[in-house]
């Protein structure tokens, strides 16, 4: 079965339409890139999977339940915008999501800040804009969840960094987990990718595994893309 | 060593084609044990399902051998690796003719500059 499903999602804001009819199906134990330009529905459709938002028309299933405090207990989310507050320390932060969430790793989410560097008495205020991502990546990833939406991980930090958090991404996810990361630069991960989706205005016009696509079309995913979303 | 992969080609044959070469160099010596999927994965910066295609690959071809709980080893069979030398070795040569033969080098115009390369290398 599905871990993620949506069936016929539509979702307006006003009369403009930012999901129509869209129907996926996402399995376990993969990472798929949920990828399109600016303003094609990502972060909306990540939105809806998480309870934030309503479906305008169709169901939005997470492990066969429609979005809940239940569902919330196995999705673990990355927001697109950092919300926490810049008075907490990583600590404080640490026992706060420890709060929340029956399952969240703390010897894991330390071992991460370990070898990254980061000093758990540190305001997250004080910290540069690279750093935060990373601690905000980290929370997310040291809950032992069924799906991880991470919208824009990498957006933001340097190239270096964007290593560090792939590589993170892969070493840190539970085998049987889904991993849907949202993002415009493709080029970085397409080698950590399962599977793509590509969204047009509010559409999916591509769903495919990527090493046959890069087998079937001669190019990277990127340089598809490029293709595919020609101006 | 750093892992760099080529655009356009898919990851799994290109991982498959590195792990040829360190065997064949001897980076990895009949019935050594492999890293784990995952760690291998990680290091080369690829989904671990990839890495793990790859392996079932070169199970597939005899290059490397699974024992059920301890892991994933190199062959021991040194026939295997003579052939995959052999192998590889016709591949090169086909890639080379067909540059050559694209820049509009005849197969004796070939011979003879192979032929003198190695003279002059004596």
């Amino acid at each position: 079965m599905a871990l993620l499903e949506l069936r016929q999602v539509s979702k307006r804001y006003g009369n403009k339409s930012a999901l129509d009819c869209v129907d996926l199906q996402l399995e376990e134990g993969r990472i798929v890139g949920l990828l399109g330009p600016n303003g094609s529905g990502k972060t909306t459709l990540i939105k809806l999977a998480n309870g934030l938002l309503r479906t305008s028309n169709g169901a939005i299933l997470i492990d066969g339940k429609e979005p809940s405090p239940e569902t919330k207990s196995i999705v673990s989310y990355l927001p697109d915008k950092d919300s926490l507050p810049d008075w907490m320390k990583v600590d404080d932060i640490i026992n706060y999501y420890v709060d929340f969430f029956a399952d969240f790793d703390v010897d894991r989410a330390k071992e991460m800040l370990g070898s990254l560097n980061i000093d758990s008495k540190m305001k997250l205020g004080k910290m540069s804009k690279g750093t935060r991502e990373k601690v905000r990546l980290i929370l997310a990833m040291a809950r032992k969840s069924k799906i991880y939406f991470l919208d824009e991980p990498i957006a933001g930090v340097d190239p270096a960094a964007r290593d560090y958090i792939l590589k993170t991404i892969i070493s840190n996810y539970e085998p049987n987990a889904l991993v849907i990361i949202s993002t415009h630069l493709i080029a970085d991960v397409e080698n950590v990718l399962d599977e793509a989706v590509f969204l047009r205005e509010g559409h999916v016009v591509l769903h495919q595994n990527v090493q046959e696509l890069i087998e079937e079309k001669g190019k990277s995913l990127d340089g598809y893309f490029r293709e595919v979303f020609a101006c | 060593m750093e892992w760099e992969f080529k655009k356009g080609v898919p990851i799994y044959m290109q991982i498959i084609e590195k792990m040829e070469m360190d065997l064949l160099s001897g980076k990895y010596k009949p019935g050594d044990k492999l890293p784990s999927v995952r760690d291998m994965a990680m290091e080369a910066g690829v989904n671990p399902n990839t890495m793990q295609k790859a392996f079932s690959e070169m199970e597939r071809s005899g290059l490397i051998y699974t024992e059920r709980t301890a892991g994933r080893f190199v062959t021991t069979d040194h026939g295997r690796i003579s052939a995959l030398k052999s192998e590889l070795s016709v591949k090169y040569l086909d890639e080379l003719f067909e540059t050559l033969h694209s820049l509009g080098f005849t197969d004796s115009e070939i011979l003879s500059a192979v032929k003198e390369k190695c003279e002059g290398e004596e």
